[in-house]
């Protein structure tokens, strides 16, 4: 063992609890190093001198105290303590669960965001599609502008159709 | 026979307000101590501690013996304390002269949580002594505060409550071998600081020196 060792060995082997092989290894350091020798007696009149200094007793009111305030929590098996979980986690579930539970409910309280009303309105935008078919139809051959090549050329002023940049 | 702290939680967490008050009686001395080292004053560290109980109390219906019951106390009392001192909620004061209640010289609060006797000086010679001890009581407890938290903890702890290494290593979360290592470097770190001091020995010839106590 060398001195570095000492750092976990030596405050146990002061304390008288260190293991016997370990009160060996130690003491047999001891014997040899000086400096730890003297590292160790100075720990032992540094422990006597720490016992002088001594703390005040609790006030003669602390134990009223703290009863008063145990006396000012809620009592266990109440409505809130059974309806809120004591864990952290079950809390955050169960805020969770309200949440969305109260989100459903107030969009289900909007009249025109209920699925039936997005249905209702679906099926006029498919009415009117159908309505419009033959418009529709048309397209095809209002969009075919190859009809328009037939005509004289004269008749087409291509000045008219560029486009302005 | 006396109910164990475990019993005594079981207890109180099946309704037995009474068993609270034993765990209170038993454990407020040592807390209140612990925690006076921790932030030096008097007013903060029976706050403080009033906090510990009360979250004892809180945590009855979740308690499980799964630790030590002082494990899990000091631990409480622990990261209030680092956290009541990194948050500044308590302004820390210097007592030039030491509080009430406390005396030099290796006078011990009693069993009941009574002040000790004061003892009359005698003559000028013993206002002396007492001042020295004083003064000496003042670079201790300023050599105990200058050590990082996790030190100071670790020695209040260990020097002051007498926890073996597996129960402190198990409030600081640190593994055993880790504790000892930071309690040799806090002691080496005291050792130099206070050598002078040391030295010089106790002011007054030693009085016989009842172990400070652990439960009352």
């Amino acid at each position: 063992m060398n001195c570095l060792h000492m750092e976990k060995s030596l405050i146990a082997y002061l304390d008288g609890k260190a293991s016997a092989p370990e009160r060996r290894t130690v003491e047999s350091h001891l014997a040899e190093c000086g400096e730890c020798r003297e590292r160790a007696e100075q720990f032992r009149l540094l422990w006597g001198a720490l016992d002088e200094w001594t703390a005040p007793p609790p006030s003669q009111g602390f134990d009223a105290a703290v009863l008063a305030r145990v006396a000012q929590e809620p009592a266990r098996g109440g409505f809130w303590a059974w309806l809120l979980p004591s864990l952290p986690s079950a809390r955050a579930a169960f805020a969770l669960t309200a949440l969305v539970v109260l989100s459903l409910w107030l969009s289900s309280m909007r009249p025109g965001r209920s699925p039936q009303v997005v249905v209702a309105q679906s099926g006029e935008v498919d009415f009117k599609m159908i309505e419009d078919l033959p418009v529709l139809e048309d397209y095809d051959v209002l969009s075919n502008f190859d009809a328009l090549s037939d005509l004289p050329a004269s008749s087409a002023p291509t000045s008219q159709v560029q486009p302005r940049l | 026979m006396a109910r164990s702290d475990v019993q005594l939680m079981l207890d109180v967490k099946a309704g037995d307000e009474l068993s609270f008050e034993l765990l209170l009686h038993r454990y407020r001395t040592p807390v209140v101590h612990f925690l006076y080292r921790m932030v030096r004053d008097q007013a903060t560290a029976e706050d403080l501690a009033q906090e510990v109980f009360l979250r004892v109390y809180r945590a009855r219906a979740q308690y499980e013996p799964s630790a030590k019951f002082t494990t899990w106390m000091f631990r409480i009392a622990t990261n209030l304390a680092l956290n009541a001192k990194r948050d500044g909620r308590y302004r820390q004061l210097e007592v030039p002269i030491g509080p009430p209640g406390e005396t030099p010289g290796g006078a011990r609060e009693t069993n009941d949580g009574q002040p000790p006797s004061v003892e009359v000086a005698d003559g000028r010679r013993g206002i002396e002594s007492e001042l020295i001890a004083r003064d000496r009581i003042a670079v201790i407890r300023r050599a105990i505060e200058a050590l990082p938290e996790k030190q100071r903890a670790a020695v209040l702890l260990h020097k002051y409550r007498e926890m073996g290494y597996d129960e402190i290593s198990k409030v600081l979360q640190c593994s055993e071998s880790a504790l000892k290592s930071l309690l040799f470097r806090a002691y080496e770190t005291l050792r130099i600081e206070l050598a002078p001091l040391v030295e010089s020995g106790p002011a007054t010839a030693p009085r016989p020196k009842p172990k400070e106590v652990r439960t009352s």
